[in-house]
Formats: structure tokens, C-alpha cells, sequence
């Protein structure tokens, strides 16, 4: 029955249900319906970590190492603990950038660093090549077995097998058409694949249940459950160790293996298993950039453990059954899975175990690709064509056909590259080995990446020196000695060490011993790779751009919401260069709808706008990103944009401001203390002023009593003497004159405060002012009986003022010396004085002179001189201080000496005319 | 302390608890060659603790920050 043909239309009838499921699924989220939108299909997806390696490599571990296959599957059990908060982040950080690979994650963190970007690529593909070789070895083998059924071959050589007559041949480049349509559908890399995943959950699903299947078989249906398998296996390792055994020590099936490593190696294999789980190019894939909703990772982090848990119980039975039937170890313990019911002659059920395992190859295959696709175009080729000359492409408008194109390529190259590796090297090693190799290769990206995402001082620089380090020794312990395996290389270098260096055995790096070869590597590789990102980080200081993208990636949580806004852009852009960039590598359709999306969510209308803001700036990188990667669109938008980006500068402006804002704020302590100290000021003027306007009503009351009572005598007393009337109308006139003054004077004041006054500003002799002066004062100090004498210099230089302004300071001065001074006793004298540069008027008093303390005070607004045993003060108090602003206003000076008792002396000075005009000339 | 904080502080637990579990030298213990309910202790032990950890996790989140994703399955079904 089971014939070639049947076989062969199995397999491609197999390939044909995938590409089914997978047009369904596209074709319902095309219609807003999603079949993937579960945490159930989400766990599945990630199931995708079960390879070829897991359905036929962990029977083969298992009989080399018994228990030694299982921290494969515990370590991402534990990492799916941890992941819970290491995901979350992963996917928060790529969903708000719209990253798209472990490449562009990387890069993207350090600065969308190209370098970066491209050498993580070629780790990946380098490091992962073997293992799709691994996988495209696995369905091979199983052609191969399941065709020559009933009869078991025990040995066949790859070779030998033509390429075109190899149906794994086909099957890679079915794969190859599978991943070009369901992974390559978008031009934008950061959408999903939702037919993708779906036919990925259901391979998930087929490989399982035909494991289960097998394992109950072989259990319960061969054997008698577990405990008689077991016993049988005891027994025959027991009777085997006496005699000699082709499968090792048999002991060590039901335990790990006693030599001194077991536990290290176990430790190891846990460690990188844990990290593979994230840094396996298609791990992120399904997990980070396929996933639907961050609240799937919830039920993910059990139900994904659970399957792992699932797939291995059956892991041991098999092979402790396989053992038992093939006890002379002519069968590869790699392909018991399907040797044994073949063995027992159950075509159904191996046609079944041949399809799982096709399923757990396939899937890998497909993820693996288009990861690697993705990244090939975005991370190596893309940067390259960037920074071709405009000419290369042929002036050519629109690029998305060119993009897809890239990848498509790249998927083929991948695929073609894996199958003539399997052809070449693949056959001489065990499925695990392969694989861990790939582990330990992206083991690698997990310092850059959790420290990135966990360490703001990581950069770009410790970055780079740690991939390379780590790259170098794992090639160095790794791959070199597979050229040995391979003849290309002398066997000496692994026994003896190269040129016979012990030291440098790939195996026994500096004599380390008792690890196996991929925990040798693993130790070092990790050793190299921590200890140059973070002596290197810590050493060299990050670039700008660097510090924008640690913060945004390490605190990521902090700053979603309102983070799709990350400006690394200060500049603007013109808006249809901007528009057209994003025609040229989105398509005009795209990118029609996705700026329809922004002035939607911004409430613009495009027709107003000619140029776009840091924000849209921003918005179309990120487009940009999801499509040729984050590094790649960063410098395509750095060529429309006109402003430069964010550079060391800009980042030492932003710490000055800082800086400024924290001197603000001590100016603004400053100014509140002043703004007190001006309160308390004003608080104390404002009680002057009370005082003032007490003092000025009082003032003026005085004579409007005097003339109010006169003017009601004469009022009543019509036959007043011609003598008394005299006198007394005499007297109303002199009050109503000293009223007006006081009037004139507040008014004066008031003008002056108010910078209302009118200067009139002749050139003017001061003899002529003080004369006028004097002889508006005569009667004044007549009435008191008060001499009076002027010592005038008879030519002073002449003075540019208002004369009549002048003549006022002089008239309060004497009207004050006379105020204070004693009736019939007075004297004053005034004096002038003179030299080119300045005049000066002394006007000299004997009345009661003022104290030191008051001297100051006194051209002070509002301030009168209390004297308690005077009782009010006569005077408003504001003579002198428009005294004092006349004087300022001609830039001269006044001041008083005095000595209580004795008299004073106010004295002023003003400069010539010839001194004033100077600084004018 | 939020929730999702708590929820996160115990999964981090579960973790290291696995850590510990399946490491040596607890992991020794148990490399014995005895059987135990007809499999070997070793098998027994990892699968065992293996299985309560995966319980002990869809216990974590189901109890706590669950209503989302719940409201969320229904509007997909």
C-alpha cells in the first residue's frame, strides 16, 4: 500500500491543506474576522519552537543521554514565566516602533545603528542555515525510510540521492512558494500574517497528536503502559551491563549520565534553550510580531509550557521501545519514531509520524525564512541600496515591487543555501547537535537585547564589540571544527590545536575541560560577548541618538500612551517630498490611506498643509520602518527632512535647559523675596500716603478756617471799620495765595511723579534764579522779621534748566529755613559759588537743625521730620522731594548738612552748561 | 502594589522555584536508579514538578489582570 506515489501524493496533498488553511485565514482577516485572534492559536503559533529536531532528535538524545533532552523544553518553560514581563516589553517596544526582526530590534535600539542591523543578520543567517538543513535533513530521512517500507534501511548516504530526484527538493521549494505567498503578501513587514500563522497552529497540531498517537502506541499498544516499559528497559540495561553495549551505558536512560559535566551540560542547554526561546529569529516572529493582542500572552505562558509538556512524556517510551527492538543499534535512534511502526507494520500510523514529522520541519522552515527574509532585505540589502547613487535603480519611482522582489529572492536563496548545506556537511552530525549549534549562535543577541531593553548605558559600540566576540568564539568552537569533520580541514587542529597550540584546542579553549562542545561554546561565546557589551558600554560614550532610543526602549511602559510621539525629529519636512518618499516604498494606495489614517486621528486637512511637523516627521519613519526597517528609513527620512536630527548638541541644549529651568526657578525664589520685600515697601508707602493726605487736607484747612471766619466777619459786620476791612481782606488774600501754592505744589508733584511735567530748557544764569527767588520770598521772611543775605558770584558759568522749576527749589529752601527758623532772631544767608565744571547754591540757616538719623530721610516722598516737642510738623513734607526731583532732573545734586540746635545748611550743585552738553557731543 | 505588579512578582517567583528545581543540586537528588510507581524517580520528579509549575502559572494568571483577555475571547467568538 504504501507505495512511492501514495507517499509522494501524501506529502504534497499535505503542502496543499497548508496552503488552504493559510489562504483561509488571510481571507477572513481580509474580511475583519480574524481565526487567529485567540490566546489558544497564540500558543500554538509558538509551538512552532518544535522542530524536526524535537519529533525525531529527542529520541536520539534520549538514547544517548537518557534525561538529557529535556532542558531543551524546560528552559523555555521558565523563560515563559519570566517572558510574561521580558515579552511584554519586547512587544510593547516593537508594536510602538514597528519593528519588525530581531535585527531591526536591535539596531533600532541602538541608534538604528546599519552596522549593527546587518551584523545581526548575518549571525542569524549563518547561525540558523543549518538549522532549516536540519529540517529539510529531517524530511529527507523520512522520505527516504518511509519509502523503502516494509524493509528498514540502516544506512543511506545523502549524496548519492540525485538533487531533482530528492523529493525534499520539492518540498523546499514548495515552502519557498509557501512563504513568497503567505509571508511576503504586505509590502509592511510590521503587519501580520494571519493565513501564516493559522497554518502554522495547525502543523503545531498535527505534530502533536501524531507524537501522541505514536507514543500511546508504543506504550500502551506494544508495550504495557509505562512501568512495564520501564521494567523491561531496566532489565535489559541491567543484563547489558555485564556484556558490552552498543548504545552506551544503559544505566543511563534512567538517569543522567554520571560522568562529572551531565549537570553542567544540563545547565547550560537550560540556559541557552531559555534564551532561544526569544532569540530565535522565528521565535520573534510569532511571538512579537505576530501577535495579535499583548493580554495572549496571559493564557500563552501556560498553554505553550504545557504543550512542550505534552510532546515530551511519550520522548523516553519511544526510545527506551526503540532500544528494545533494535537492540544491535543498526537503526539511527534519530529515526526510531518512525522505524518502530514501521517495524510493527502499521502503515497508517507511519504514514501519520512521517506527516507530523513533515509538519514540525515545515513549520520551522517557513517561520524561519521569512524572519530571515525579512531581515536579508531590510538589514543588508537595503542599507546597501540606500547608499547606491539614484542612477543604479534606474530612476525608479516606486520602490514596494522592488522591496518585495528582495524578499522573495531572499526566501529562495535561504531555502536553497539550507538544502546544499544538509547535501554537503549536514550528514555527518545528529540532528540535536545541529540544532543547539543554531542556540548557541542566537544566544548571542541576548546580551545586546535584554540589556538594551533593561540597561540604559548599553550602546551601540559595547553592542557591536560583544555580537562580534561572541560570534568569533562561537565559530571558533563551533563551526571550524565541522570543516575538520567535513575533511576540509586537518584533524590536527581539533586534537592538537592549531599550529600545535594546545591552548587553543576549539574543544578545550584555554584547557577548559569536562564541558561537551556546545556548553564549551556556550561558556565562552557568553563569557566573550557579556564581557565586551558591558566593558565596552561602560568605556565609550554613546552617540545622541543612542540616549533617545535607551529611554524610549528601558522605559517603555513609562512613556506608551502618548509614545508613538518618540521626537528624535526637531526639523520639518516638506510635505510632498515626504509624500513621495512614501510612495516610493509604500505605494501610492498605502500611503494614501495610511495619511488619510493621520489627519483623521490629527483632525488636518492635507489641502492647507505644505509642510509636515516633527510629528507627522516621525509618524512617516515609523511607515517607512515597517517596511524597509527602522535603520533604513531613518536615513531615507534624514534626506527629506530639512532640519538636522537630534545631534550631541541639540542633547547638551536640552541638558542646558534643564539647567536653566533649575536656574529659573532660583530666580524665581529671587523675585518672590523681592516681590515681598516690594509689598512690605509699598505697604510702608502706602501708610506715608495716608499720612500725607492728612497732612495736605490739614494744611489746607489752616487757611481755609482763617478765610472762611475773616470773610463771615466781614459778612456780618457790613460797618466794619475801612482800617479792619483792610486787614482782614489783606489776610484772605495772602491765605487764598497760600492756598493756591499748596495746590500748585501737590499738582507740581503729582506731574513730576507721573513724568507728566513740561521742561522748558533755556541756558540760564543762577544769580538771576536766586534773586527771583528771593524776592518772591521777601515777604514771607519779612513777616517774620528774618535777615536775609546773598554772597553771589558775579559771573557763574551758565546752566541749560528750567528756570522756573530752579526758582521753585530755591523758594522751598528758603521758605523751609524760614519756617525753622526763629522769628526776629533768623538769619540766612545764601551763597554761590562756581567753577567750570559745576554752580553751587548754599543756603544756610541758624534755626533748629535737623538730627543725623532724619538727614537722609528728608528728600524722601511723603517723610516729615517729627519732632515730638514741636507736635505736627509744619509744611506737607513735599517740598523737598520735589525739590530733590527737580534737581535730579538736571543731573545735579542736592543735600543737607546740619547740626541740631545750630542750624542747616541745604546746599545743591548743578553742571555748567559746558559740562551738560559735553556727553551730547 | 497594582495587580499586575503582584502577578508579575509571583510568575518572576515561579520562575526562580523553577530555577531551582531543575538545576543541581536539587536535581541530584533524585538521579537515583530507583523506580518509583513503575518509572524511574528522576523521570517522575521532572515531569511532576514540571506539571505543577504549569498548573502553578495558569494559577498566577488566571487570578488576577484576566478580565481583559476574557471580554476580549468573547468579542472574538
Amino acid at each position: 500500500m504504501l507505495e512511492t506515489g501514495v507517499i509522494l501524493f501524501v506529502s504534497f496533498g499535505y503542502m496543499g491543506l497548508l496552503f488552504a488553511i493559510a489562504h483561509y485565514g488571510d481571507k477572513r482577516a481580509d474580511a475583519g474576522r480574524s481565526i487567529i485572534s485567540n490566546p489558544y492559536i497564540y500558543a500554538l503559533s509558538l509551538a512552532v519552537y518544535c522542530t524536526a529536531w524535537t519529533f525525531y532528535g529527542s529520541v536520539g538524545l534520549a538514547v544517548r543521554s537518557g534525561l538529557g533532552f529535556l532542558p531543551i523544553y524546560i528552559g523555555p518553560t521558565l523563560m515563559a514565566l519570566l517572558g510574561w514581563w521580558i515579552w511584554q516589553k519586547i512587544i510593547r517596544i516593537s508594536k510602538i516602533h514597528r519593528i519588525t526582526s530581531i535585527a531591526d530590534f536591535i539596531a533600532s535600539r541602538y541608534g538604528k545603528s546599519t552596522t549593527l542591523g546587518g551584523l545581526v543578520t548575518i549571525i542569524a543567517v549563518i547561525g540558523v542555515l543549518p538549522y532549516i538543513a536540519l529540517q529539510l535533513k529531517a524530511i529527507s530521512t523520512g522520505f527516504l525510510l518511509i519509502n523503502q517500507y516494509p524493509e528498514i534501511s540502516v544506512s543511506f548516504s545523502f549524496s548519492e540521492v540525485p538533487v531533482l530526484g530528492d523529493p525534499a527538493f520539492y518540498i523546499a521549494l514548495l515552502l519557498a512558494l509557501f512563504a513568497i505567498l503567505f509571508g511576503t503578501r504586505h509590502l509592511d513587514a510590521s503587519e501580520r500574517h494571519e493565513g501564516l500563522v493559522a497554518a502554522i497552529a495547525f502543523e503545531s497540531i498535527v505534530k502533536l497528536a501524531a507524537f501522541l498517537t505514536l507514543g500511546i502506541f508504543v506504550t500502551y499498544v506494544i508495550h504495557n503502559g509505562f512501568g512495564d516499559l520501564f521494567q523491561k528497559a531496566a532489565d535489559l540495561a541491567h543484563l547489558k551491563n555485564t556484556g558490552s553495549s552498543s548504545h552506551g551505558a544503559l544505566g543511563s536512560y534512567l538517569t543522567l549520565s554520571g560522568q562529572g559535566g551531565s549537570y553542567t551540560d544540563w545547565g547550560i542547554y537550560l540556559f541557552i534553550s531559555m534564551l532561544a526561546i526569544i532569540f530565535l529569529p522565528r521565535q520573534f516572529q510569532v511571538t512579537v510580531v505576530e501577535n495579535v493582542n499583548e493580554e495572549h500572552l496571559n493564557k500563552a505562558i501556560w498553554l505553550f509550557p504545557l504543550y512542550l509538556l505534552a510532546i515530551n512524556i511519550f520522548v523516553l517510551p519511544v526510545a527506551f521501545s526503540g532500544v528494545l527492538r533494535f537492540p544491535d543499534g543498526s537503526v539511527d535512534a534519530d529515526t526510531f519514531v518512525l522505524t518502530l511502526p514501521m517495524a510493527e507494520r502499521q502503515q497508517l500510523l507511519a504514514l501519520f509520524v512521517y506527516i507530523g514529522g513533515m509538519s514540525a520541519a515545515t513549520g520551522m522552515v517557513i517561520v524561519e525564512t521569512i524572519a530571515l527574509s525579512t531581515m536579508i532585505c531590510n538589514n543588508l540589502v537595503m542599507p546597501v541600496l540606500l547608499r547606491l547613487p539614484i542612477e543604479t535603480l534606474g530612476g525608479l519611482r516606486d520602490y514596494s515591487g522592488l522591496l518585495l522582489t528582495i524578499r522573495r529572492v531572499s526566501i529562495i536563496l535561504v531555502l536553497l543555501l539550507g538544502y546544499i548545506y544538509f547535501h554537503i556537511i549536514g550528514e555527518f552530525y545528529a540532528l540535536v547537535s545541529i540544532g543547539l549549534r543554531s542556540f548557541a549562535a542566537v544566544a548571542q543577541f541576548a546580551p545586546a537585547l535584554l540589556g538594551g531593553i533593561f540597561w540604559k548605558g548599553g550602546t551601540r559600540t559595547g553592542a557591536i564589540c560583544g555580537l562580534l566576540a561572541g560570534f568569533l568564539v562561537w565559530t571558533y568552537t563551533l563551526v571550524v571544527p565541522t570543516l575538520v569533520q567535513a575533511g576540509i580541514i586537518a584533524q590536527d587542529f581539533v586534537t592538537r590545536g592549531p599550529f600545535g597550540i594546545e591552548l587553543l584546542k576549539p574543544f578545550q579553549l584555554f584547557g577548559l575541560q569536562n564541558f561537551n562542545e556546545v556548553s564549551h561554546s556556550v561558556f565562552w561565546s557568553m563569557l566573550a560577548n557579556i564581557g565586551f557589551y558591558v566593558g565596552v558600554s561602560i568605556l565609550i560614550h554613546p552617540r545622541a541618538g543612542e540616549y533617545t532610543q535607551a529611554a524610549l526602549f528601558v522605559d517603555v511602559f513609562r512613556y506608551s500612551g502618548e509614545t508613538s510621539e518618540s521626537h528624535f525629529w526637531r526639523g520639518t519636512a516638506h510635505l510632498p517630498d515626504l509624500k513621495s518618499l512614501l510612495v516610493r516604498f509604500l505605494g501610492q494606495r498605502r500611503t494614501d490611506i495610511a495619511l488619510a489614517d493621520y489627519a483623521d486621528k490629527h483632525k488636518l486637512s492635507w489641502s492647507y498643509l505644505v509642510t509636515a511637523d516633527a510629528d507627522l516627521v516621525s509618524y512617516a519613519e515609523k511607515l517607512l520602518a515597517g517596511a524597509i526597517g527602522s535603520s533604513s528609513a531613518r536615513v531615507m527620512v534624514a534626506s527629506v527632512v530639512k532640519e538636522e536630527s537630534l545631534g550631541i548638541e541639540e542633547v547638551l541644549n536640552i541638558l542646558d535647559e534643564t539647567r536653566q529651568v533649575i536656574a529659573y526657578s532660583r530666580e524665581l525664589e529671587k523675585a518672590t523675596a523681592d516681590l515681598q520685600e516690594a509689598n512690605r515697601r509699598l505697604q510702608d508707602l502706602d501708610r506715608l500716603k495716608d499720612e500725607f493726605i492728612s497732612t495736605v487736607t490739614h494744611e489746607l484747612r489752616t487757611p481755609l478756617t482763617s478765610v472762611r471766619s475773616l470773610a463771615e466777619i466781614l459778612h456780618t459786620n457790613p460797618d466794619i471799620d475801612e482800617d479792619q476791612h483792610k486787614s482782614f481782606t489783606g489776610i484772605i488774600i495772602k491765605e487764598s495765595e497760600r492756598l493756591t501754592r499748596l495746590i500748585n505744589q501737590v499738582l507740581d508733584y503729582e506731574k513730576i511723579e507721573s513724568a507728566q511735567m513740561d521742561w522748558v530748557i533755556t541756558s540760564t544764569d543762577m544769580t538771576e534764579i536766586i534773586k527771583d527767588a528771593v524776592a518772591s520770598t521777601r515777604q514771607l521772611v519779612e513777616d517774620k522779621n528774618i535777615s536775609i543775605d546773598c554772597k553771589l558770584n558775579d559771573h557763574p558759568p551758565p546752566i541749560s534748566g528750567d528756570r522756573d522749576r530752579l526758582v521753585q527749589v530755591l523758594v522751598n529752601l528758603i521758605s523751609n529755613a524760614v519756617k525753622f527758623c526763629d522769628a526776629d532772631r533768623g538769619k540766612i544767608s545764601i551763597r554761590l559759588t562756581s567753577n567750570a565744571r559745576e554752580v553751587q547754591v548754599d543756603v544756610q540757616d541758624n534755626g533748629i537743625g535737623i538730627k543725623a538719623k532724619d538727614q537722609s530721610k528728608i528728600f524722601k516722598k511723603f517723610q516729615q521730620v517729627k519732632d515730638p516737642t514741636r507736635g505736627r510738623p509744619y509744611g506737607t513734607g513735599i517740598g523737598l522731594t520735589i525739590s530733590k526731583r527737580i534737581i535730579d532732573f538736571h543731573h545735579g545734586k542736592i543735600w543737607v548738612e546740619s547740626q541740631p540746635g545750630k542750624g542747616s545748611t541745604f546746599s545743591f550743585s548743578l553742571p555748567t552748561t559746558r559740562e551738560t552738553d559735553q556727553p551730547a557731543h | 502594589m497594582t495587580p499586575k505588579d503582584r502577578k508579575n512578582k509571583r510568575l518572576v517567583g515561579l520562575f526562580l522555584l523553577g530555577c531551582v528545581l531543575f538545576n543541581y543540586p536539587l536535581l541530584s537528588l533524585f538521579n537515583l536508579k530507583t523506580m518509583i510507581f513503575g518509572v524511574p524517580l528522576l523521570f517522575f520528579y521532572v515531569f511532576t514538578g514540571w506539571t505543577v509549575l504549569i498548573l502553578l502559572a495558569a494559577i498566577t494568571t488566571k487570578a488576577r489582570g484576566h478580565s481583559p483577555s476574557k471580554s476580549e475571547d468573547k468579542t472574538v467568538r
